[in-house]
């Protein structure tokens, strides 16, 4: 129908970005050498008909659920926070982590209501529910490990990649609750009304992952 | 700023007479459908309609009544009316075809600012088990949807029938197929796939079970689909899309249509064909429909229905700027020459114009004043002078 329109993909700023942007590569994508340093939060790319929003990254889901955006590669720790309704498509099988529960090493939670600090206080609260544990969520955005050291909570809820930022503030993970990787999430809507488009990008980057 | 609870708007003049331009639209095509209006109340009891509608419980509104019974604001229309069909009108022949715009009622989960009330304008086809009735469903959509002026727009149809019947006969009991099939309703095909490839199956099922996430597309869909299912039921439900593309085909409306028998856009609402409709420029789907021949037994009555609705707001977004304000004109007057200005208005009236009728005593900013309308007449001063603009 719209066939010249681009497709708009939100992409995740920082540790994502690059991984994802190495896989388009891949898959035979051609992204021009300066899209990896752009400042730019929306670069085109008129050679695929691609447009890409930069995002930080718990934000991809929702421009995706809203329609700005078509396709979004989202960190399954956001699509579990978030919620959004959106087309969980693939896999990507880049980012590699884990959603965690970590403190003072050889400490105990509070009996009554232990405090949890977290960046992901849907997913915190869910898990301890699941465990018949009452909990105090507090939402931090970021700097999540200072939380037990200056004790302001017993644990936290938040991701591992190598385990070394928790190692250099003195703490232990205690639990690991699910392991995360990047997705490739479309809208429901772009899903059906440019699925021919959508349905090749799903197929290429099949190939390579 | 006095507050409104969340998710609760105001419609201003704009959007009002835009609302009623595109609201009129649908209506008026419906009708010469044969589709008759009605109206039900706002509120309902919890115990009926509360929990016989697709709505989640925990987007109701609830309430008391005096007696301590839990009502509901309603949160859609299928509910309701097959609540009125099943008391009353089923005493008609069947079937019957009922139509309605109103207004309804669904708690926002995140971000507050969401509609929570928000119109829908839909059908009922009560009574016609038929796929002439689905298709018919589906012909109507477009038909009122062009009607509105909307051109970008696709329906993607699917059916719960096949979806349960693959499943089924694939993983053995019906508990299994809802597990998979809840992977479907949260759109999670990664999840799918992860949950397929854990099942203990022959990998020829576990081959059908993915194979069956790409049955989307044109007529093409019908036989792959054909390839997949091995029992009567679900070849059944094939054969049904399949007289569907014959009758919307018919129609002539086929170049809006899309298969996707992954679509599943409830867990247990819908019993055949079901559709969705997209719009361009839009993020969210504008409607929605499909064969519910479960809910009307709810209400003690067995009989098959089909309808669809569209949202209001959402069709509204996807028509884009519509300028539909008519031109309001100013007749200022002073008390001198009332009559005479009365008369002026009521010619102006007659003739169709929007006219405003102000005593000049009352206003305070003649500029702004003048400015707010289309066409502005002074009638003031001493009487016998021409009307000056």
């Amino acid at each position: 129908m719209t066939v010249k329109e681009p497709l708009t993909i939100a992409m995740p700023k920082g540790r994502i970005f690059e991984e994802a942007a190495e896989l388009l590569r891949k898959a035979g994508y051609q992204l021009p050498p300066e899209f990896d340093d752009s400042r730019k939060l929306i670069i085109d790319v008129p050679e695929e008909n691609f447009r890409f929003i930069l995002s930080k990254p718990m934000d991809v889901a929702t421009y995706v659920e809203h329609g700005v955006a078509d396709l979004g590669i989202a960190g399954k720790d956001v699509l579990l926070e978030e919620e959004r309704d959106v087309y969980e498509l693939l896999d990507l099988k880049i980012s590699a982590c884990y959603l965690a529960v970590a403190g003072l090493p050889g400490t105990k939670m509070n009996d009554v209501a232990p405090k949890i600090a977290t960046k992901y206080p849907n997913v915190a609260a869910a898990f301890f529910r699941e465990q018949g544990e009452q909990v105090e969520i507090i939402k931090l955005n970021g700097s999540i490990e200072l939380a037990p050291l200056i004790g302001l909570s017993d644990r936290i809820v938040d991701i591992v990649s190598t385990g070394q930022t928790l190692k250099e503030n003195g703490l232990v993970e205690y639990e690991t609750i699910t392991t995360i990787t990047s997705r490739l999430i479309v809208n429901p809507v772009s899903y059906r009304m440019k699925d021919e488009r959508i349905t090749g990008i799903v197929a290429s980057l099949s190939e390579v992952i | 700023m006095f507050e409104k609870p969340l998710g609760m708007r105001d419609t201003l003049p704009n959007l009002y007479e835009t609302k009623q331009h595109v609201r009129s639209a649908l209506e008026t095509e419906m009708k010469r459908w044969g589709y008759q209006f009605i109206a039900t109340p706002a509120l309902e009891y919890y115990e009926t309609v509360g929990t016989a509608s697709a709505i989640l419980d925990q987007q109701l509104f609830k309430l008391l009544d005096q007696e301590g019974h839990t009502l509901v604001l309603r949160p859609d229309m299928t509910a309701p009316i097959a609540r009125v069909a099943a008391s009353k009108l089923l005493n008609e022949n069947l079937p019957i075809r009922l139509a309605y715009s109103a207004n309804l009622f669904r708690a926002q989960q995140r971000e507050g600012g969401r509609p929570a009330e928000f119109e829908q304008v839909g059908v009922e086809c009560i009574g016609d088990g038929t796929v002439s009735a689905d298709g018919e469903m589906i012909a109507l959509a477009v038909s009122v949807l062009k009607e509105s002026g909307l051109k970008d727009f696709q329906l993607s149809i699917g059916h719960s029938g096949f979806v349960k019947e693959l499943f089924v006969q694939i993983l053995g009991n019906e508990e299994r197929a809802q597990e998979l099939t809840k992977f479907l309703y949260e759109k999670n095909y990664v999840g799918y796939r992860e949950h397929v490839k854990s099942l203990p199956l022959s990998s020829i099922d576990s081959q059908r079970l993915l194979a069956f996430l790409n049955l989307r597309g044109g007529m093409e869909v019908i036989g792959k689909s054909l390839d997949l299912i091995e029992n009567e039921k679900g070849k059944e439900a094939i054969l049904e899309l399949q007289e569907l593309w014959n009758i919307i085909s018919d129609y002539d409306v086929a170049n809006y249509i899309k298969f996707d028998l992954t679509l599943v856009s409830h867990m247990s609402y819908y019993t055949g064909i079901l559709f969705e409709v997209y719009a361009g420029n839009v993020g969210f789907p504008i409607g929605n429909g499909g064969r519910y021949d479960g809910l009307l037994e709810k209400f003690g009555r067995s009989t098959g229905a089909t309808g669809f609705a569209i949202r209001l707001d959402r069709l509204i977004e996807a028509l884009g700027e519509i300028d539909e304000t008519a031109p309001v004109e100013c007749i200022l007057f002073s008390p001198e020459r009332r009559k005479e200005a009365c008369g002026l208005a009521k010619e102006r009236r007659i003739a169709g114009n929007q006219v405003v009728l102000q005593d000049i005593s009352g206003v305070k900013d003649l500029d702004a004043c003048t400015k707010k309308y289309s066409d502005v007449t002074f009638l003031v001063g001493k009487a016998g002078k021409e009307p000056v603009k």
